[in-house]
C-alpha cells in the first residue's frame, strides 16, 4: 500500500514537472505565425451596418481580400490608415475593415475623419470572433486570395514594406 | 568598474559558500558537540560579501552606470533618486541578488540562534541551505548576471516601467522574498532533522520563530502589493486571481497549515511527518512560484522579460530539490499510529490543515490548469475569479465557524460543555446581520452566511479576551483579524457602487443620487512625464456633500507609457474611486466611478494579522 501511493505521488510529480518543461519549449501563447498557408473556411463576421453575417460566401469573388482588424481608439491604426487607404485604389483586392471592440458612432468619426478604405465594414464588439483568426490585439490584417489561403499576416500597423509586400502578391 | 568589483564578489561568495560545505563536513566528524569558529566567521563573512554585492548594484543605479546591461536596461538617468535604488530590485537579476541575501543572513542568523539545538542537526541545516545559495549563485553568475557590461557604453538607460515608479511597489518585493525566500531555511531545517533524527518537539520550537517570521513578512508583502494594484492598476479591485498573485498565495497556505501543525509536534509530540511535509512543501511552492514568472509561461501583470534558458535553469533547480528531499522523505518516513481523539484540539488543528490544503490545491489548480490544457489539448483557456469565488467562497463559511469552535477545546481529550455559548454567539450573529440587512440593503444568501460566519468569528475571538485564564494574545487577535478582514471584505463587496460614463469639459451628468461636473483640465510637466489632470466635482444629492477628485492622465517619457492614476478619497466609512482616461480623437473622457464603502477596514485588518504573527514571534522567542 505504502509503496502504491510513493509511486504515484513520484508520478504525479514526474507529470507536473515534465508539463513545465514541455511548457518551456512551447512557443509564446501570441504567435500566429504558423497559420501562414492555413485556409480560413468558417468565416463568420457581423456586418457593421445591419445584421447580416459576413461569410465566405462574399468573399469568393475576390481575387485577394485583406482583413484588417482595427479601432478609433488605437492610435497605431491610423498610422497605417494612408496605406489602408492606397491599397482601397488596388483593382483586385478587396478590403474587410473588422472594427474591434469600438463604439459604432467614434467608429464612423474616424472613418469620416480619415477616410475609409473598407470595401466592407464588419464590427466585432467583444473581440471574439477575431480570436479565431488568430487576433488578440490590433491593429492586425490578414491576406487570402480565392480560395481563403492565408498569404500573409502582419501583427502591428502595415508599413511601407508591407505596403509593397501586398502589392506585389496581388500583381 | 563597478562590474568587475560586482563579478569579483559574487565568485568569492562562492568560494565561500563552498569552504563552509566542507568546514562543515569536517566538523560533523569531530564528536564534540562544539561547532569550529570559522564556520561562523565563515557565514558572517558569507552575508557581508553579499550584502556588498547588493550595495555595489545599488551604488551602479544611483550614479547611473550604464556600462552595466541591468543598469541601462532598468534605470533612466533622470528618474528620481528613490526609484534608482527601488529599481535595483524591480528587475530580474536584482531580485535574484535579493534572493540570495535572505537565504545567507537567515542561514546565518539560523546558526547563531539555535546554540541549544544539536550540532549536526545545525550542521546539516548549513550544509543544506548553503547548497541552495549556490544554486542561487551559479544561477546568477552563467545565466541573470546583474553585473555583465555592456559595450559601447550607452549614453542613456532604457527607464523603469513607469507602473512600477510606485513606493508600496519599492517595499512589496523585499517584504515578499523575506517572507517565501526565508521558508528556505526550514526546508533546509526539515531535511537535517530527517537526516539526523531530530524529530522531537524541540525541532519544532527550533523552526517555529522562522516559520512566523516568513508567515509575517509574506502577509505583509501579499498585502502591499493588493494596496499597490489598488491605486495603481485603476479599476478598483485588490485582487485578481492573476497567477503571479497566485504563486504568493500557495507558500502562504502552507506556512499557515504549517503554523498550526507545528503546535500540535510542540506540545504532543505527533504529527512529525506531516510537519515535515509542510516544511518542504512551503519552500517547493515558493521555488515553483519563482519558476512559473520568471519562466514566462505565465501571461500576467508581473511582467518579467522572457527567457525560456532561465526557465530550464530554475526547473532543473526545482526538480534536484523536489527529488532529493522526496528521497529523504521516502527513505526516513515511519508510519505511525497517531492516536488522537476525535473531540480535541489536535483534530481542530488537523481540520485547519485540511482547508489550508483544500485552498491550496484549489489555487495550484486554477493556476496550473491552463498550462495543462495548452500543452496536452493545445487549447488556451484562463481560469478567473468566477472559479476562485465559487469554489472557494463557501468553504470559507465551513472554515470561519471551525475556526472560531477551535481554539475552545483541549489537548488530549476535551468535553463538548460549551454548545450554549455557541449558540448564543450564533444568535448574536444573526441578529447583527440582519440589522445590517434590515438598515442598508439586502444581499445573497450565501453572503449572508459568509457574514454571519465571520461575526460568529469575530465575537467568538472578543469573547475570548475576557473569558480564559491564559490568554493567548498573538492567536486571538489572528482569527479577530482574519475574521474581520473576511467581514469587511463581504460588506465592500455588497455595498459598492459603480458608475462608467463619457463627459466632457465642462458637462454635468446625474446618475442615482450622484452629480458630476468635470470642471477643468489641468496639464503640467514633471521631470519624468507629462500630466493631465481633471477636476471633478461631485455632489451626493441624498446629503448635499460636495467633493472634488483629481484623477491623473500621466505621459511618460522613457520608456513612452500612458498610465492612468486613480484619485482616491479614503475615511474610515468608504472610499471614494475614480479614474478617467482619454478617448482618442474626441473631447470625452471615459470616467469610472466607484464608491466602496470600509476599504481601509480591510487592509487594517491584514496589518492586524500580520500583526497576530508578530506578537506570536515576540512571545515565542521570550518563552525560549
Amino acid at each position: 500500500m505504502q509503496k502504491t501511493i510513493k509511486s504515484i505521488i513520484i508520478l504525479i510529480l514526474v507529470f507536473i514537472l515534465g508539463i513545465f518543461f514541455l511548457a518551456l519549449n512551447k512557443n509564446s501563447n501570441y504567435d500566429t505565425e504558423h497559420l501562414i498557408g492555413n485556409k480560413l473556411l468558417n468565416i463568420k463576421l457581423d456586418s457593421f451596418e445591419n445584421n447580416k453575417i459576413i461569410s465566405n460566401e462574399d468573399l469568393k469573388e475576390n481575387q485577394f481580400t485583406l482583413i484588417n482588424f482595427w479601432a478609433s481608439w488605437c492610435a497605431p491604426c491610423r498610422d497605417e490608415h494612408p496605406y489602408l487607404m492606397e491599397l482601397s485604389n488596388e483593382n483586385n483586392l478587396n478590403i474587410i475593415g473588422v472594427n474591434f471592440k469600438d463604439k459604432k458612432t467614434y467608429a464612423l468619426k474616424f472613418l469620416k475623419s480619415y477616410g475609409n478604405p473598407y470595401d466592407i465594414l464588419a464590427k466585432d464588439l467583444k473581440g471574439k470572433q477575431s480570436v479565431s483568426f488568430g487576433v488578440y490585439g490590433i491593429p492586425e490584417s490578414i491576406l487570402i486570395d480565392n480560395k481563403f489561403v492565408i498569404k500573409k499576416k502582419f501583427i502591428g500597423p502595415i508599413n511601407k514594406n508591407d505596403l509593397n509586400d501586398i502589392k506585389d502578391i496581388i500583381k | 568598474m563597478l562590474s568587475n568589483f560586482g563579478n569579483f564578489i559574487l565568485f568569492l561568495s562562492i568560494i565561500l559558500s563552498c569552504l563552509i560545505i566542507h568546514y562543515s563536513f569536517n566538523c560533523l566528524k569531530t564528536s564534540n558537540n562544539l561547532i569550529f569558529k570559522n564556520i561562523y566567521q565563515l557565514s558572517l563573512l558569507q552575508s557581508c560579501t553579499i550584502l556588498l554585492c547588493f550595495f555595489t548594484l545599488i551604488a551602479a543605479f544611483i550614479i547611473s552606470d550604464f556600462s552595466i546591461i541591468t543598469v541601462y536596461q532598468n534605470s533612466h538617468s533622470l528618474k528620481p533618486f528613490f526609484y534608482k535604488i527601488s529599481g535595483t530590485w524591480g528587475n530580474h537579476e536584482g531580485s535574484l541578488l535579493l534572493w540570495v541575501i535572505i537565504l545567507t543572513i537567515f542561514s546565518f542568523l539560523f546558526l547563531i540562534l539555535n546554540k541549544k539545538h544539536p550540532k549536526n542537526y545545525r550542521l546539516y541545516t548549513l550544509i543544506i541551505q548553503n547548497f541552495l545559495i549556490l544554486g542561487f549563485l551559479f544561477f546568477i553568475i552563467f545565466n541573470s548576471n546583474p553585473f555583465s557590461a555592456i559595450a559601447p557604453i550607452p549614453k542613456e538607460g532604457l527607464g523603469l516601467n513607469p507602473i512600477l515608479q510606485d513606493p508600496a511597489l519599492a517595499i512589496h518585493p523585499p517584504l515578499l522574498y523575506v517572507g517565501f525566500v526565508g521558508s528556505s531555511i526550514y526546508f533546509s531545517a526539515a531535511m537535517a532533522s530527517m537526516i539526523t533524527n531530530y524529530s522531537n518537539n524541540l525541532f519544532a520550537k527550533s523552526i517555529k520563530s522562522w516559520v512566523l517570521v516568513s508567515w509575517t513578512f509574506q502577509t505583509l508583502g501579499i498585502l502591499v502589493g493588493s494596496i499597490w494594484a489598488y491605486y495603481e492598476l485603476g479599476w478598483g479591485g485588490f485582487w485578481f486571481w492573476d497567477p503571479v498573485e497566485n504563486a504568493s498565495l500557495l507558500p502562504w497556505f502552507a506556512m499557515t497549515a504549517l503554523i498550526h501543525s507545528l503546535l500540535v509536534l510542540e506540545k504532543r509530540n505527533l504529527l512529525y511527518f506531516w510537519t515535515i511535509i509542510l516544511c518542504l512543501l512551503t519552500f517547493t511552492l515558493s521555488v515553483t512560484g519563482t519558476f512559473l514568472v520568471r519562466s514566462g509561461i505565465l501571461n500576467s501583470v508581473h511582467t518579467f522579460a522572457n527567457d525560456p534558458s532561465r526557465g530550464v535553469y530554475i526547473l532543473v533547480f526545482l526538480s534536484l530539490m523536489i527529488f532529493t528531499s522526496i528521497f529523504f522523505l521516502f527513505t526516513k518516513y515511519k508510519s505511525k499510529n497517531d492516536r488522537i481523539n476525535s473531540n480535541s484540539k489536535e483534530t481542530f488543528v488537523l481540520i485547519n490543515n485540511w482547508f489550508m490544503l483544500f485552498y491550496l490545491i484549489t489555487v495550484l489548480l486554477g493556476t496550473l490548469y491552463p498550462i495543462f490544457t495548452d500543452i496536452l489539448f493545445n487549447s488556451k483557456i484562463s481560469v478567473g475569479p468566477p472559479f476562485y469565488n465559487s469554489v472557494i467562497t463557501p468553504v470559507v463559511i465551513a472554515f470561519l465557524i471551525l475556526m472560531a469552535i477551535g481554539p475552545q477545546t483541549k489537548w488530549i481529550k476535551n468535553k463538548f460543555e460549551n454548545l450554549k455559548y455557541f449558540l448564543l454567539i450564533s444568535i448574536f450573529a444573526i441578529i447583527i446581520n440582519f440589522l445590517i440587512v434590515f438598515f442598508f440593503r439586502s444581499y445573497s444568501i450565501i453572503s449572508n452566511l459568509i457574514i454571519i460566519s465571520s461575526l460568529f468569528l469575530i465575537i467568538s475571538s472578543t469573547f475570548d479576551i475576557f473569558k480564559k485564564k491564559i490568554l493567548n494574545f498573538p492567536r486571538i487577535l489572528s482569527h479577530l483579524s482574519f475574521g474581520f478582514l473576511i467581514f469587511f471584505i463581504g460588506l465592500n463587496h455588497n455595498f459598492s457602487y459603480e458608475k462608467d460614463f463619457n463627459l466632457k469639459l465642462g458637462e454635468t451628468k446625474k446618475f442615482d443620487n450622484y452629480e458630476f461636473v468635470l470642471k477643468d483640465l489641468e496639464f503640467s510637466q514633471f521631470s519624468n512625464y507629462k500630466a493631465v489632470k481633471g477636476k471633478l466635482k461631485i455632489s451626493d444629492l441624498s446629503t448635499n456633500e460636495e467633493r472634488t477628485l483629481n484623477p491623473e492622465i500621466r505621459i511618460f517619457d522613457n520608456p513612452q507609457t500612458l498610465t492612468y492614476e486613480a484619485s482616491i478619497q479614503t475615511n474610515f466609512l468608504r472610499d471614494y474611486y475614480l479614474t478617467m482616461s482619454n478617448i482618442d480623437r474626441s473631447e470625452y473622457y471615459n470616467i469610472k466611478f466607484q464608491k466602496k464603502p470600509l476599504m481601509i477596514w480591510i487592509w487594517i485588518s491584514v496589518i492586524m494579522l500580520s500583526f497576530g504573527g508578530f506578537l506570536s514571534l515576540l512571545r515565542n522567542a521570550k518563552n525560549n
